[in-house]
């Protein structure tokens, strides 16, 4: 029997779990974080597409968790628990927060990139899961596919070439 | 402020017209650049959640060669003009008149880049000028950043702003499109303007051309 690999993906603003042997994936990551959590026993996994850093940005009633790095890293991770993952052995690897275009005497906007690196990484050491790997920074867009069979995260770049973490 | 959706039929119609006319003035100087006939097809303003804005663009993943710039004044927003990776080596072996020149992979020609950023800046400019003298707002763009990435990539950056109050954006999209020729038979396309006005800058456009909030 030949089994069909599922890619589950995640779009800009999204957030969505994987178990193994399916595959989850997210595409043109330029200032925005892609972040994985994962149990690797329970072979499950989490990713989100952060587009901003922080929630007290919004200025909208109803807020998409997902858009924002400190809400989107906490909601992943009670999505993963709920699934059966395990909050203590939950670890995790982030891609992106680049900076696509260099303008000088910017807003704090422009410097987006890296904030949401830093909010996302906050955020995880606020629920103590580590981080095993991080391809962040630079001016390139990413696209980032995560594996809850191996814990594989492979980025694709168009400049840079490919790597794995 | 404006919620994006209570936004009229009325208004997107006026936005529309904002395109054309913005549009209208740039593929004139891109024509003249060239030297040869530009057709803009009529363009849309739309209201897109952010996945379907990059898919007016051919998909996050999809290679684009872009010029983005920040307008700033009175109705602050983003602008872009995304070429595909051939279209864009296409006009920049026009304006040097080199065949050589390609994007296929870095380091880029600096001279071609230049050129490149030029030409957007050439575009940008007729198309802000076009559209300040149509709302008498004072508008003028940033200087320009070149982008040859994923579209995701470099779209999301306009973005921003609007992801702070909204999950939908409101473009304004005009394509541009090279008639046909030999090397382009089909007359293929593209060009896109994505002009994004910032979330407080619309009821600004409405009230400069004297729409008022109930309208």
């Amino acid at each position: 029997m030949t089994s069909v690999l599922n890619i589950v993906k995640v779009g800009i603003a999204d957030l969505n779990i994987v178990k193994a042997p399916d595959l989850i994936r997210t595409t043109g990551l330029g200032s925005c974080v892609g972040v994985v959590i994962y149990d690797k026993a329970r072979r499950i996994a989490g990713m989100a597409h952060v587009m901003l850093p922080d929630s007290a940005l919004g200025k909208q009633g109803l807020m998409n968790k997902a858009k924002y790095g400190d809400t989107a890293v906490k909601e992943l991770t009670e999505i993963l628990v709920a699934n059966g993952a395990r909050l203590a052995a939950l670890q995790a690897k982030l891609a992106g927060g680049a900076q696509m275009f260099q303008f000088s005497g910017s807003s704090d906007v422009l410097r987006i990139g890296p904030r949401n690196v830093e909010s996302v990484l906050l955020a995880l050491k606020k629920l103590n899961i580590p981080v095993t790997g991080q391809d962040v920074g630079g001016n390139n867009g990413r696209t980032i596919e995560f594996s809850p069979e191996t814990c594989i995260l492979s980025i694709r770049t168009i400049n840079k070439g490919n790597s794995e973490l | 402020m404006l919620s994006i959706n209570e936004i009229s039929d009325l208004k997107l119609d006026i936005l529309k017209e904002i395109g054309n006319i913005g549009a209208g003035h740039a593929a004139t100087s891109l024509s003249a650049l060239l030297n040869r006939k530009i057709d803009m097809r009529v363009p849309g303003a739309r209201i897109v959640s952010f996945e379907e804005m990059m898919n007016l663009a051919g998909g996050a993943e999809t290679v684009v060669a872009s010029i983005f710039l920040r307008i700033e004044g009175d109705a602050p927003g983003s602008m872009f003009f995304i070429l595909s990776i051939a279209q864009a080596e296409r006009f920049v072996q026009q304006l040097l008149g080199d065949k050589s020149f390609t994007l296929a992979e870095p380091p880029y020609d600096e001279l071609g880049v230049s050129a490149f950023k030029e030409l957007g800046n050439i575009l940008s400019g007729s198309y802000l000028t076009a559209l300040s003298e149509f709302t008498k707002l004072s508008l003028y763009p940033s200087v320009p950043g070149v982008g040859i990435d994923m579209a995701g990539a470099i779209i999301s950056y306009g973005l921003l702003e609007i992801s702070q109050t909204s999950d939908f954006a409101i473009v304004i999209d005009t394509i541009l499109k090279e008639e046909d020729t030999e090397n382009n038979p089909a007359g293929d396309v593209k060009g896109h303007f994505f002009l994004l006005p910032d979330p407080e800058s619309f009821e600004i456009i409405f009230q400069s051309l004297g729409v008022t909030s109930n309208d």
